[in-house]
């Protein structure tokens, strides 16, 4: 497994303590659902850096409030078809208004790239011998959207006008 | 019973049958024909193999029997398979057909 | 029609590199299978019983000549020299090769046409009218909803692997043509009460093994809404559509799960959050892409009444011909012409390559270079001079295309079923061959009237039978083929599914029954009444009797 983040091979410097029943004694560490609603005080009170999984029926909502806790989100693709993490991913950056690290992990395709990037994912758990060259060439296969999402890309629609505005300025 | 192993190639999807010596044929009458278990079952492996190569898609077990003296599948799914569309008229039908 | 600007063409080139790589990494072993299958599926292409099949999408039904002199190239350098017409206003071909499909794709991208989502679960091609921006009951030409929608749904990052395969059908006229109410979501425009035009949205309509007929999930949508509000009816649908069983993976499921009500509420809560954001249409956009539909450059002309009528009297096949298949324009002097692709000779829906050059050349000199397909599988040039209709039948004729039975017993639709679909249980060609040979003689199917006569494989109901007024299901049954027929389905405006008429009939005894069924019609309609009223009126009883006997 590789790591890409923010379009660089990185270390995962979270301890995966998910479904565990011990916390590492330090250092960043990732966590459940079930986990962060036990221990969220003791989690908080470590001081460290800390990381969510949310399973793909999860819904973000329950952790809505929390958000800003979280250095990590990391959403579970348990198969590659299960798309539920795409709205899950657009709803935690667009609606919560989650910053941090928005992680795929799971059944990851390199063609699922594009559309992961595009709702708001910017690391990926890479099951791939080139990671950074395959990771580049998925990434860079279309270069027009005709959905406003969270990447805040502009849309062909929002070019459209600008350009017909620009001509317009243009000709006057 | 007699069983053959069907498939689609890989590259151009056509019908093919798997022979003796692990080649792929689109003619029926070109394939291995297994006559007891054990045999089917050898062939059914080198199939597996096969797909995992990457030569051929969904390979099967199907069923046979002779009619007329020429193979012949018996589930009317595999017999249009093995023979291509029974359709009166459709263009573009002859002379490519394959299977036969 | 629509035109690709370097936006639109940008993406389709990109998609086809994308495509070209995707296949490389298949052949050479990167890919298996099993991986390989979701991304071919989204660039339309099948693995069939014999061979590669690939579906390329006609948006809503419109078609260029230069595209359709594209597509008759394809068919003779790619593929066997035809290609078939679908429900979804596409066109599939039947034999194309793993390693050829980059490039026939690259061919496609030339005059702006893709197979991107024609297939897989996500947003599929969105079908409409065919007398789109030409009906006379037209409130707005439904191009222009449909070509904003299509840009939402293509490539959209959110619902590219929903549960299961969704559909869009939008009408401008309260006179269905598109068979909204059996769609994952149905459109239909209507006036409010202050007179300003929006959408009636339908959902949870679909075929297949559980036929609905959709819900109103919203009496009234303004248009600028369109897109948020489907964004929201999505969003609901990929988060709590089932995942777990693919017979029970469509919106109709979750739909009748919750219960109209509640999926409303669920809807509403999310399009809340949303509706006021970027996918808000302003009317800039609108007008934009209104230009497109413009209409093309009529002459001024009045009405042929009485010369017409005289033309008719000369021929009874002409008169035959434009009773039939020729429909009302909006503009005087203009008519609708139905090409007919259910001929004796050929199986519902099939197009050689060299009638596909031949009607590209009609489309050009009789109907501004533009046709449509229909969801019956047919062809359609909306823009033909009356005083030409007649020059036109004679040359539709002669090609095998002016067969006078549009929405007649002979227009079946029909799914390529066993003889092409690795998903059917049985033959729907041959029964369709055999239904037309029972109706060939044009006063018998002309006094017959309107009947849709809908064929299916099997239960997965390409060929919507359950809406079919006659509707005929292709079984295996302990290794034979038989047919069980359902009657009085509808697609149009008060659609409705049909009822079994009792045990199926076998591959030979099928055409017989179905004019069992019409004889029992004859003898208990009214006068003038169709056949769908009379069931409606009788019921199964006489039916049910005349196929079955009393016992």
């Amino acid at each position: 497994m590789a790591l890409i983040r923010n379009g660089a091979l990185a270390r995962d410097s979270f301890k995966n303590a998910a479904g565990r029943s011990e916390l590492p004694d330090h250092g960043a560490v990732l966590v459940g659902l079930d986990q962060w609603r036990e221990h969220r005080d003791p989690l908080l009170r470590r001081g460290e850096r800390i990381g969510l999984l949310l399973l793909s029926d999860q819904h973000p909502e329950a952790i809505a409030a929390d958000v800003h806790y979280f250095d990590l989100i990391a959403l579970e693709f348990p198969g590659f078809r299960d798309g539920r993490a795409y709205s899950y991913a657009r709803l935690l950056r667009e609606r919560f208004k989650f910053t941090g690290e928005l992680r795929a992990v799971g059944d990851v395709l390199l063609e699922q790239l594009h559309y992961m990037h595009r709702v708001g994912f910017n690391s990926f758990d890479l099951d791939s011998r080139q990671p950074l060259e395959e990771w580049k060439t998925a990434a860079g296969e279309f270069s027009v959207w005709y959905q406003p999402t969270a990447d805040g890309r502009a849309t062909a629609t929002e070019l459209r006008h600008w350009r017909n505005n620009q001509l317009r300025a243009s000709a006057i | 019973m007699q069983q053959m192993v069907i498939a689609n190639a890989l590259r151009d999807g056509l019908v093919v049958f798997l022979t003796a010596n692990g080649r792929w044929v689109n003619a029926i009458a070109d394939g291995a024909v297994a006559s007891d278990t054990d045999r089917a079952q050898r062939l059914a492996d080198i199939a597996l193999e096969a797909e995992q190569r990457c030569q051929v898609i969904g390979p099967e077990l199907i069923e046979i029997e002779l009619k007329d003296g020429l193979r012949q599948p018996v589930h009317i799914r595999e017999a249009i398979r093995a023979n291509g569309p029974i359709v009166r008229g459709h263009p573009g039908e002859s002379g490519e057909g394959h299977g036969t | 029609m629509y035109r690709y600007d370097e936006f639109d063409q940008d993406l389709v080139n990109e998609r086809v590199e994308q495509f070209r790589r995707q296949v490389a990494r298949r052949l050479n072993g990167e890919l298996n299978e099993d991986q390989f299958k979701p991304l071919r599926l989204m660039n339309g292409l099948y693995l069939q019983l014999h061979a590669y099949m690939l579906r390329i999408n006609v948006p809503y039904g419109c078609l260029s000549s230069r595209q359709l002199r594209t597509l008759a190239h394809i068919a003779r350098v790619y593929d066997k020299g035809f290609g078939h017409f679908t429900t979804r206003q596409n066109l599939q071909f039947n034999w194309v090769k793993l390693e050829d499909i980059p490039d026939v794709l690259a061919a496609l991208a030339e005059v702006e046409m893709h197979c991107i989502q024609s297939s897989g679960n996500c947003i599929r091609n969105i079908t409409s009218d065919q007398y789109a921006g030409r009906a006379k009951d037209e409130l707005e030409d439904p191009r222009v909803f449909c070509e904003i929608i299509r840009q939402w749904y293509t490539l959209h990052p959110e619902f590219a692997y929903l549960p299961r395969k969704f559909k869009i059908a939008v009408t401008g006229s309260p006179n269905d043509r598109a068979a909204v109410q059996v769609h994952d979501i149905g459109l239909r425009m209507h006036l409010n009460s202050s007179g300003e035009p929006g959408f009636e949205v339908i959902v949870g309509g679909g075929q297949g093994r559980t036929p609905h007929i959709g819900k109103t999930i919203r009496d009234w949508l303004p248009e600028e809404h369109l897109l948020s509000y489907l964004e929201a009816i999505l969003r609901v649908y990929n988060l709590y559509g089932r995942r777990d069983n693919i017979y029970k993976a469509r919106i109709k499921i979750l739909v009748n799960h919750l219960g109209i009500k509640e999926f409303r509420r669920q809807v509403a809560e999310e399009w809340e959050y949303i509706k006021d954001g970027a996918l808000h249409i302003p009317d800039e956009e609108f007008a934009r892409i209104n230009a497109y539909f413009a209409p093309p450059a009529y002459e001024r002309l009045d009405d042929l009444g009485q010369e017409l009528n005289g033309l008719r009297e000369t021929t009874d096949e002409f008169d035959a011909w434009m009773q039939s298949n020729v429909a009302e324009h909006k503009v005087a002097g203009y008519a609708i012409v139905n090409l007919s692709l259910k001929g004796p000779d050929r199986p519902p829906g099939d197009l050689t390559a060299d009638q596909m050059d031949a009607v590209a050349d009609l489309a050009d000199r009789y109907s501004f270079g533009e046709l449509r397909v229909n969801h019956r599988q047919n062809l359609v040039f909306v823009d033909v001079k009356q005083s030409e209709l007649k020059e036109l039948w004679g040359k539709l004729k002669a090609l095998g295309l002016a067969t006078a039975n549009i929405g007649y017993a002979s227009d079946m639709i029909c799914c390529p079923g066993l003889d092409y679909c690795a998903l059917a249980n049985a033959r729907s060609i041959p029964i369709a061959e055999q239904i037309t040979e029972r109706f060939e003689d044009l006063k018998h199917l002309h006094a017959i009237g309107d009947l849709t006569i809908n064929i299916s494989g099997c239960v997965n109901a390409c060929g919507h039978h359950h809406v079919g007024n006659i509707g005929i299901l292709g079984v295996d049954k302990k290794g034979e083929e038989y047919y069980q027929f359902t009657l009085g389905g509808s697609s149009n405006q008060n659609a409705s599914l049909g009822d079994r008429t009792g045990p199926g009939f076998s591959a030979d005894d099928a055409a017989g029954a179905v004019e069992t069924i019409v004889n029992t019609y004859l003898n208990v309609r009214h006068n003038g009444e169709p056949f769908l009223d009379t069931y409606r009126r009788v019921g199964m009883a006489p039916f049910k009797e005349a196929l079955y006997g009393t016992d």
